[in-house]
């Protein structure tokens, strides 16, 4: 068994890449349970801002007007479950998958529509991408940092050289822990995920913080959703989410719902992402082959062991889930 | 302001919830630094009215002047806006915030919290100081007890500068110390000017503490007077529009040999908190054992462990045999092969499914005693559904149709179902948790009568209640608990209620 | 608000919810620069227009009747599977090894324990999930979402390794002649009705209907059934009348999955007559429309279920005579669980709002 090779540095670059929309679908998820409402649909709507951003920034020639579509995009579907669970009382879960349907088939059926390339937008370049920020004396080439000391070899390729919307997610984590705990809106956020009656009598609007708290979470994952489109891959593919949604919810949960344990659980899910990609890494840590299809597997093992309660015990928002309905 | 203009002036409020009519033409006025009761049984509309003060809900018709400025209290904002601070019976904290943050949500005073917290800290103190309501600001609510919850309440209304204070039923979760506290605050709040409606069922709160009276009934206010004027008696004419039997005709119960014995019960709860310590009794053949207590002090556990609700630690045993209070053979369903019927302390929560029918219902709990079978692994529904009008017939259930859903009938009529079923299945034991909560007058004497008629066939019976006089009027024998211990044990005939209350409050010495 | 009564409920709220849900996606076809109109009659054509086309619509009906009421039980028991896909995966799986392993003499025998088989891999599927949920509360939304990504993983290494048959695509070998189900034709023909032998609906079709009466019997007539339902309404009163949760969950899980896994018997035995990848194509999924659409019972399931089936061959028609691809049926879908869902509270105060303006208010009901 080779303990360095859990270490490779190529995988753990690739863990922050994947950590990212994970990331960023986390603390969406966060804000809107926090508030009170169960978003099972965080795959869905980023589903529809990776088409959304894809198809914008191909039309536009700009990554950046595409993350805007992206966040609209995501952003009315966030609306669509807050009309169903904070305006209509209905079931959550329900609202939830129903937006993941939707967003796995309008995407496609709009990417057929539009581009007539079997379901998928073109393939982006140039301006299109959000292109990778090297930092100040970082190297670039791969023969440079194969050769280079440790430390240059983790600057360069773990610190420097991702996307600004990686470096994005990373600061979200500190500033949703200030607006949670720090501000007035946070304080209301968390109160009316408790207990929503308390904020109702304390004269504060139920429905217009759950539905703040269900825009944040779209814009959240319209900026996870536009990072697999035009940053980790280049366009929208059928159903690129691959489940990343369901893995950021048990993310939340191993975290607590707390954000900077977010950040740890969703870099952890992120680095075995990145190590089933190599099933070289994986035949150095474990000592014997396993097949590709079976690595593949792996992170929604992990999701369902962290289920099963590897972690203690998870006690979500109290009024989680349920409407809220005067006088009860 | 002139003294002759009322704080509060209510004329003509109605608010109906879809067919069913909660208030109607409401009117009455309140006097600033006064304290005003609001009388009425359970679902004569109290609490619909306060919450229309309070912009909880918003009335159909009528007009609400404060210090003759007429206001629209749309909302929970205007109300606060207006001077109405109000304290529910169901507290609204934060059982993860602290007593801090559960003042200071929707009274922050800015976008960023810190300063705010600072600044509210100090008033705070400054405000639980001058009116004797002592807290612990940095404490979780969840660790402070219901009667620090209960001042924290008041001192949010406080906070938010509020002149009229509403209380609904504050001393439901009280002891009678407690209660005494809670007035003395109350008083000093008057002293102070603040204008105080105090919303209660109970005549003696009314009598201790209030200036005027408005008696509601049937969504009506019946009357308003001056406390000083009415006696116990006419307010509870006013109240139930009859005479009341406070007595309840029993003949002397003639115990037999223990039925149920309890010895070393604990009940520890899933935060780990132990809610009942180590209690031993025993329920005897042909009595009715009484268990008197504030609520939430371990009554409600020991009936729902003997139910087969929840785990415990002990052991117990039922006409000599061993029941187990963990794992296999500890849940409802062995109970009631055992021979223990229950009548659960919340019927809408555990002991009907709202949404079945009256005779699905009926079935709840015995669905597979070999009466309701049939072959194979078939429900006999036409055994069921005749059964059921017989129940119906017998225990006077209105309407008489057994497939109508429980959510459709009254209150009482609902309680009668579930009577019925746990006493016509014949236990040997039955355990009995606030049979008359949310019933009617009427009903109310019928059940007791069935209680009764039970216990004079030689039954053991179980009684909890927080009502002292159904306690006084119903049992033989009782036991009081108090933070999960049996401080005394009475027999009922030889004691009254302020013996029992301070035994509520845990004060053995003074009791005894 | 004003009480409807049931059987407005069981048939307006639908048929409204239904409506809005057409309408949207004919908007959505028009916005794709298609004709919504012309799109519906290649639909309706596509799915009813000839012996052929039924053959395909009741072929798709005998996949949606089994996966909509293996959701509609776990919601009868208030619990949320939307592993359907999985389980019918491994249904397959438990199809292919007893058609492929065991030698069979006739089809007869073979679909009893093709049968048997299915239903027992679906439901050992659905026995994680449930038994998570039961003793750990983890959430079976996630995990059974979780097991269907593993399932897929799972067939997708045994397809192209243990027990791949000979040829390119990873999939099985071919089934034994033995094992071939009579199509619906061949059991129309003795009776003098002439049937289309091309499409794939067979035997399975009955086997559903036989399944759906099953279903309304274990549910409504059964004391399992009664503790089931009385769970799905309120866990506290059931554990006051001694229902066990966790024994409610995870049988109710495991009819679930067993019923998700009988798909299997239609689209590998029936249809495929070997293993393939991707063989569930979505069904798991519209059971979770099916069932809402059928508001749970058996007989709304199939109802539902026969919509769908239309839906979907419908919908493969148009995408061959149209721009507009299959994934169409997906946004429909959605869109009828959206509405008969999610919205439904929205749907059904209009429904309520003309009964009591047609009706006058109904005094039944008191309020504390």
């Amino acid at each position: 068994m080779d303990i360095t090779a859990l270490f490779d540095l190529a995988v753990l670059d690739g863990a922050i890449r994947f950590a990212v929309p994970l990331l960023l679908a986390c603390l969406a998820g966060l804000f809107s349970e926090r508030a009170g409402v169960v978003d099972i649909g965080l795959e869905g709507k980023m589903l529809m801002a990776a088409f959304m951003s894809a198809s914008a920034a191909y039309v536009t020639g700009s990554a950046w007007v595409g993350m805007l579509a992206g966040v609209a995009g995501a952003v009315a579907l966030s609306l669509l479950h807050g009309l169903a669970s904070i305006t209509f009382r209905g079931n959550q879960l329900i609202s939830g998958v129903a937006i993941n349907f939707f967003g796995a088939g309008v995407t496609v059926v709009a990417a057929q529509s539009w581009f007539a390339q079997g379901g998928r937008t073109p393939q982006l370049s140039g301006a299109a991408r959000f292109e990778t920020l090297n930092w100040p004396g970082a190297l670039t080439k791969i023969r440079e940092i194969n050769d280079a000391p440790l430390v240059m070899r983790i600057y360069s390729e773990l610190i420097s050289g991702h996307s600004i919307i990686t470096y994005l997610a990373v600061l979200t984590v500190p500033a949703t822990w200030w607006i949670l705990y720090r501000t007035r809106f946070g304080l209301r956020l968390r109160a009316v995920g408790e207990n929503p009656a308390a904020v109702d009598t304390a004269g504060i609007s139920v429905v217009r913080l759950r539905y703040s708290a269900v825009i944040i979470c779209g814009i959240l994952c319209g900026v996870a959703g536009a990072y697999l489109a035009t940053s980790l891959q280049a366009g929208f593919t059928r159903d690129m989410t691959a489940g990343r949604g369901y893995i950021a919810l048990a993310a939340l949960i191993f975290a607590k719902w707390r954000p900077w344990h977010a950040l740890g659980a969703t870099v952890l899910f992120g680095y075995l992402q990145a190590l089933s990609l190599r099933p070289d890494v994986v035949e150095r840590i474990a000592t014997i082959r396993v097949q590709g299809q079976l690595l593949d597997v792996l992170p929604y093992l992990l999701t369902i062991l962290i289920l099963a309660g590897l972690i203690g015990r998870a006690i979500p928002p109290r009024a989680a889930g349920e409407p809220y309905v005067k006088g009860q | 302001m002139p003294q002759d203009c009322p704080a509060i002036s209510i004329r003509d409020v109605s608010k109906s919830f879809g067919p069913i009519v909660a208030n109607k033409n409401i009117t009455f006025d309140v006097m600033p630094g006064t304290i005003h009761g609001i009388i009425g049984e359970n679902g004569a509309g109290k609490s619909t009215l306060m919450s229309i003060l309070y912009g909880y809900y918003r009335a159909d018709t009528g007009d609400i002047a404060i210090n003759g400025q007429p206001v629209q209290i749309a909302n929970s904002q205007a109300a606060i806006a207006a001077g109405i601070g109000m304290v529910f019976q169901h507290f609204k904290l934060i059982d993860t915030f602290t007593v801090l943050e559960n003042v200071l949500l929707g009274a922050e005073g800015g976008r960023v919290l810190r300063g705010a917290m600072a600044d509210a800290r100090t008033s705070l103190e400054a405000l639980s100081r001058d009116y004797g309501l002592e807290i612990d600001q940095d404490a979780l609510v969840s660790d402070i007890g219901v009667g620090m919850q209960q001042r924290v309440e008041i001192l949010k209304a406080l906070y938010r500068n509020a002149e009229i204070l509403i209380l609904d039923e504050p001393t439901g979760v009280l002891t009678p110390k407690e209660a005494d506290q809670l007035f003395a605050i109350l008083k000093r709040l008057r002293d102070e000017g603040k204008t105080t409606i105090l919303i209660t069922h109970k005549l003696r709160e009314i009598m201790d503490i209030t200036d005027t009276v408005s008696v509601m009934r049937r969504g009506e206010i019946i009357d308003t007077l001056p406390t000083s004027g009415c006696t116990p008696q006419k307010l509870a004419e006013l109240m139930v529009g009859r005479k009341v039997m406070m007595q309840v005709d029993k003949a002397v119960a003639k115990p037999g040999p223990a039925v149920l014995q309890v010895k070393g019960l604990s009940v520890t709860d899933e935060r780990g908190v132990q809610r009942v310590k180590s209690i031993s009794f025993d329920v005897k053949a042909g009595e009715i054992l009484g268990i008197a207590g504030v609520s939430g002090n371990g009554q409600s556990e020991v009936l729902e462990v003997l139910g087969g609700c929840s785990a415990a630690q002990g052991d117990i045993t039922l006409n000599g045999d061993a029941l187990p209070l963990k794992g296999r053979g500890s849940d409802a369903a062995s109970r009631r092969v055992a021979g223990i019927g229950h009548i659960p302390e919340d019927r809408h929560r555990d002991a009907l499914i709202m949404n079945h029918t009256a005779w699905e219902n009926i079935a709840f709990g015995y669905h597979r005693s070999p009466k309701f079978r049939r072959h194979g692994m078939l429900m006999n529904d036409a055994a069921i559904q005749a059964d059921t009008a017989a129940k119906m017939e017998r225990f006077d259930v209105r309407p008489r149709d057994p497939y109508l859903a429980a959510k459709n009938f009254s209150g009482g009529n609902q309680q009668k179902l579930v009577v019925a079923r746990e006493i016509e299945n014949n236990p040997d034991l039955l355990l009995v948790g606030q049979p008359t909560r949310g019933v009617d007058i009427g009903a109310i004497e019928f059940i007791h009568q069935q209680i009764i008629a039970l216990r004079d066939q030689g039954k053991a019976i179980l009684l909890v209640s927080v009502e002292l006089d159904e306690i006084l009027a119903l049992t033989d024998r009782v036991i009081v608990m108090f933070d999960g211990e049996i401080m005394g044990e009475r027999q009922t005939a030889q004691t009254n209620a302020n013996e029992l209350g301070l035994l509520m409050a845990g004060m053995r010495q003074e009791a005894a | 608000m004003f009480a409807l009564p049931k059987w407005a409920d069981i048939v307006f709220v639908p048929m409204l919810s239904l409506l809005s849900a057409a309408v949207i996606s004919a908007l959505f076809v028009a916005a794709i620069g298609e004709n919504p109109w012309l799109a519906a009659k290649v639909m309706v054509n596509g799915a009813f227009g000839s012996s052929y086309a039924w053959g395909y619509t009741l072929y798709y009906t005998t996949n949606f009747i089994f996966t909509g009421l293996a959701v509609a039980v776990a919601f009868q028991a208030r619990i949320f599977n939307i592993g359907g896909e999985g389980q019918a995966m491994l249904g397959g799986l438990g199809v292919a090894l007893v058609c492929l392993y065991i030698p069979w003499p006739h089809w007869s025998l073979a679909l009893v324990v093709s049968s048997i088989g299915a239903a027992a891999f679906g439901a050992l599927w659905a026995l994680g999930p449930a038994y998570l949920q039961a003793k750990r509360g983890s959430h079976i939304v996630i995990t059974t979402i979780m097991t269907n990504f593993v399932a897929a993983g799972l067939l997708n290494y045994l397809l192209i390794g243990p027990i791949k048959g000979e040829g390119m695509a990873p999939a099985t070998a071919k089934f034994p002649e033995t094992t071939s189900l009579p199509s619906l034709a061949d059991l129309l023909a003795p009776i003098g009705i002439p049937f289309s032998a091309q499409s794939p609906v067979n035997i399975t079709f009955l086997v559903a209907l036989v399944s759906a009466f099953s279903v309304w019997v274990l549910i409504w007539k059964t004391r399992l059934g009664y503790e089931i339902r009385c769970f799905g309404q309120s866990v506290r009163a059931a554990q006051y009348a001694g229902i066990s949760a966790s024994k409610i969950t995870i049988v109710a899980m495991m009819i679930s999955g067993g019923l998700a896994g009988l798909m299997a018997i239609n689209n590998v035995m029936g249809e495929a007559e070997s293993l393939v990848l991707n063989a569930v194509e979505g069904a798991g999924f519209i059971g979770i429309a099916v069932a809402l659409m059928g508001r749970s019972h058996p007989m709304g399931v199939v109802l539902a279920a026969v919509l769908f089936g239309a839906l979907y061959q419908g919908g493969a028609e148009l995408a061959l005579q149209s721009n507009i691809p299959r994934d169409m049926i997906i946004v429909i879908q959605a869109l009828v669980i959206i509405f008969t869902g999610a919205l439904n509270n929205m749907m059904r105060a209009p429904v309520e709002f003309a009964w009591f303006m047609l009706r006058g208010p109904q005094t039944r009901g008191t309020k504390d």
